[in-house]
């Protein structure tokens, strides 16, 4: 047990040296695409002395390294600063709309996962038959079309032939859960399909590698039934690649879904990177990438420890 | 000729006139009396209803939008402002300047200074009774060295602004200024609070129909009615609640699922399919936007004014309008005065695409070929590079290879515009002429994109500017008009329509064409029936 708070101690201060260069590749990033803050939010309207009040105003006149410096001794105090375009403080700003980029996380991975693992088993269980077949074709097919199709085609049928879901997902605070539950199902749905297929996949292959093991082999001469052998003897040994590919769609359904709150205009995390980035307001972007790359980290932690409890044996490497 | 049922539907929407209304009532052969009757009983019945909560969805807005009225930039934030507060003046939903939180103003005879009366007893949200010393730092947000407003501009000719007592604002300017009026009722010039001479925009209070709620940069805004509104039969939703809506498709989605009431920039290759829903009302206003292409009249070739008359002789506006903006638009003049505004030169005849007039202009410069190239990118107008392509191909025949650059989108305002020799630009248009002019054709002007500079043109402007005689500015604005669009550098093929989309519940009276969405004042003009 120690040698697993050591590796999770080790990975959590790795985790922070990530995170740092996480923020200065960030902050190189977004100073060598062209314009700044003021020009991007004058747009067409710029003059030249407005453009130059602007910059003194945010302080977009001082050299490069003195502004990442004086971020980064801001944010090792835990002020993320203010968004640069409003001056709204960036916890309050980045708050609310983590909040619900949270939600509809857990809401795709609740229906998702549990789905996504029931139907690989099953699909195992059943391989080479027609219901293991047109698990396959549904599922890949969903993941082959881009996001925004798959979106599409849903409110087409669900929000404008038959009138069963919102369009679109007007999120706020003083929704009740149920409210915001059935505001945010056509996104769900969406990012659903999106990854159903890849852990699905996932878990019907690991199983069926594992079916030519000896012991698979033994319970079979046991004469255990075909479910009792995937669901008790190969699914247990097969849990190290199906967590892993989880946590990787997990991660996903938090950073990577900036199109599906386009086209549902949900108030998420994504929209506000993209915005930012586009008007190159730094201390948003910083703090958004902190928090995506921070997700990742700790999510592959999670999988890293959970494969290792799962299988034992990994925490002896040779 | 429509049949009476639509012509009652024109009166009802007000897109017509009396005038026009009796005269094609006659034609279909209603007599005078009962078409004077329908008149009233259409036109009349347009009386606002109170009640219910507006939802818009708005093609902009963005995480990093801001109540300050010097930033404010897109129609978003417009229709937020001018719900929330007012301004001097305003232009009216028949496009005529009426007053707003000035009852009355005077010129002097040269027109260079301006006193408006204010009106008495109009409060804020906050309850703090609106008087000269709000109005003076309002304006004054938008002076001295740190403003960033894009309106600092009109304010720097001003010598003197002052308050005469509690209900009088004087402007001096250095010279003659005679639509001052107008300039005042633009959305940058909104009436605030002030404490100590400093506004307070922060909060979001005005003087105008709605109080601010909530305001969610880039996601929503929400608003209720300001009961004590001192306006008669305007603001009367109870609340409202503005979204952002970027996404083309999930905008007309939530039009036709009910989830919105209005929407703006209806996109036009599919208004005619959403016409066909009986629930939705699609309405366009022909306005001042336009879209223009470029030429930087200080960089060869477009230096020479035979290159340009060539380059505007050689493209087919019409077959632009038709399959850029599905029609929806009005042809442009190569100059950039709409038909709404009151100088317009509709005497001008309007220009053709006349491969024959674009060689013998190549001739005349002493060219018998020529390359250019022209950037455009989505962002400098919806069609921008497919209009761009076009244009291509009309001038072809005339020996005028034009090679299309795509552009980024990204930073299109900062490193295309105003630095490539020639290229696509927007323009949501002014109210003025003089206004329009002075910021984008006068010599020296901050967005002359095309480095123009034309002695005549520069004098008249200055002459017209503070000139008060109607007759007499009529004339100076025609022969700048015939001026930009004979010598100018610019290109404007099209002025386009603001293409809106309505519930059919939400009705409304002639819709203004000096902005879109009502003049960004539907919040206040419209109601459910």
């Amino acid at each position: 047990m120690t040698q697993i708070v050591v590796l999770v101690a080790q990975r959590l201060a790795l985790g922070l040296l990530t995170l740092f260069v996480v923020s200065l590749i960030i902050f190189l990033g977004v100073e060598l695409l062209p314009g700044d803050l003021a020009e991007a939010i004058l747009g067409q309207a710029a003059t030249p002395e407005t453009v130059a009040a602007f910059r003194r105003e945010l302080m977009l006149d001082l050299p490069a390294h003195e502004r990442y410096v004086k971020w980064l001794v801001d944010m090792v105090q835990g002020d993320m600063g203010r968004s640069l375009a409003n001056k709204r403080e960036i916890s309050e700003l980045i708050g609310g709309r983590l909040g619900n980029t949270m939600f509809l996380a857990s809401l795709a991975a609740v229906i998702s996962v549990p789905l996504a693992v029931t139907l690989g088993v099953l699909a195992a269980l059943y391989r080479n038959t027609l219901f293991d077949r047109f698990v396959n074709v549904v599922t890949l097919s969903s993941i082959s079309f881009p996001e925004f199709f798959v979106a599409y085609i849903l409110i087409l049928f669900l929000a404008v032939k038959i009138s069963v879901f919102p369009s679109i997902s007007n999120i706020y605070d003083e929704l009740t859960f149920l409210e915001k539950l059935y505001r945010s199902a056509l996104p769900a749905f969406t990012l659903t399909l999106v990854v159903v297929a890849h852990m699905m996949r996932m878990t019907r292959a690991a199983i069926i590698n594992l079916l030519a093991s000896p012991f698979i082999e033994m319970a079979h001469l046991k004469g255990l039934s075909r479910s009792r052998i995937i669901v008790m003897h190969a699914l247990p040994n097969a849990l190290g690649p199906i967590i892993n590919v989880i946590v990787i769609n997990l991660a996903y359904l938090v950073v990577g879904v900036v199109v599906v709150e386009v086209v549902f205009v949900y108030p998420g995390l994504g929209q506000l990177l993209v915005d930012s980035v586009s008007k190159r307001d730094i201390p948003v972007v910083q703090a958004s990438s902190l928090i995506f790359a921070g997700t990742y980290i700790l999510l592959n932690l999670t999988a890293d420890v959970l494969s290792i409890l799962s299988n034992p044996r990994l925490m002896h490497p040779k | 000729m429509p049949n009476m049922k639509e012509l009652e539907n024109l009166l009802a929407r007000g897109k017509i006139t009396r005038r026009d209304f009796m005269g094609r009532a006659a034609a279909l052969g209603v007599t005078i009396s009962m078409a004077s009757a329908l008149w009233s009983t259409t036109a009349l019945s347009a009386t606002p209803k109170k009640g219910g909560k507006l939802r818009v969805g708005m093609a902009h807005g963005s995480t990093t939008d801001s109540i300050d009225p010097a930033t404010t930039s897109h129609a978003y934030m417009k229709f937020v402002q001018l719900g929330l507060r007012n301004h001097l003046t305003e232009i009216g939903n028949t496009d005529k300047l009426i007053p707003e939180l000035a009852e009355s103003w005077e010129a002097s005879a040269d027109a260079a200074t301006w006193t408006f009366e204010l009106r008495k007893g109009v409060e804020f949200h906050n309850g703090k009774t609106m008087d000269a010393a709000d109005v003076v730092a309002s304006y004054n947000h938008h002076r001295g060295e740190d403003s960033k407003s894009a309106a600092k501009g009109f304010l720097d000719p001003i010598v003197e602004m002052k308050a005469d007592g509690k209900n009088t604002v004087v402007f001096a300017f250095r010279e003659g200024n005679a639509d001052w009026p107008y300039i005042v009722s633009d959305y940058h010039f909104a009436i605030m609070p002030s404490k100590d001479g400093k506004v307070d925009w922060e909060s979001g209070v005005g003087t105008g129909g709605y109080k601010l709620k909530k305001f969610e940069p880039g996601v929503r805004t929400s608003l209720e009615r300001n009961p004590n509104y001192w306006k008669e039969g305007h603001a009367n939703f109870d609340t409202a609640e503005i979204l952002a809506v970027i996404d083309q498709a999930a905008r007309t989605n939530a039009l036709t699922t009910g989830e919105v009431d209005v929407i703006d920039r209806v996109e036009v290759k599919t208004a005619h399919l959403l016409e066909k829903n009986p629930d939705i009302r699609i309405e366009e206003t022909s306005g001042t936007a336009h879209y223009t292409f470029a030429m930087r009249t200080d960089t060869p070739p477009f230096d020479n004014n035979h290159v340009r008359m060539a380059l505007k002789h050689a493209v087919d506006r019409e077959a632009l309008l038709q399959s850029v903006l599905r029609g929806r638009g009005v042809l442009g003049n190569d100059h950039p005065i709409s038909q709404n505004l009151r100088f317009h030169a509709g005497e001008l005849p309007q220009r053709t695409y006349d491969i024959d007039k674009a060689k013998f202009h190549l001739k005349k410069a002493g060219l018998s070929s020529l390359t250019v190239e022209l950037s455009a990118a989505d962002a400098a107008f919806d069609g921008a590079v497919d209009a761009a392509v076009l244009y291509k191909e009309h001038a072809a025949p005339a020996g005028i290879t034009i090679n299309v650059i795509r552009e980024p989108n990204d930073g299109y305002w900062s490193n295309v515009w105003m630095k490539k020799p020639w290229g696509a630009v927007y323009w949501s248009g002014r109210p003025t002429e003089d206004w329009m002019f002075s910021i984008a054709y006068a010599a020296g002007a901050n967005w002359n994109d095309t480095f123009w500079e034309h002695d005549r043109f520069n004098v008249l402007l200055k002459q017209a500017r503070a000139e008060l005689d109607e007759a007499k500015r009529h004339e100076m604005y025609v022969e700048m008009q015939t001026i930009v669009r004979d010598e100018g550098g610019v290109v404007v093929p099209m002025f386009n329509n603001f293409v809106l989309g309505f519930r059919e519940n939400v009705k409304h009276n002639r819709l203004a064409s000096n902005s879109t969405m009502d003049g960004a004042k539907g919040m206040e003009r419209w109601w459910f029936s």
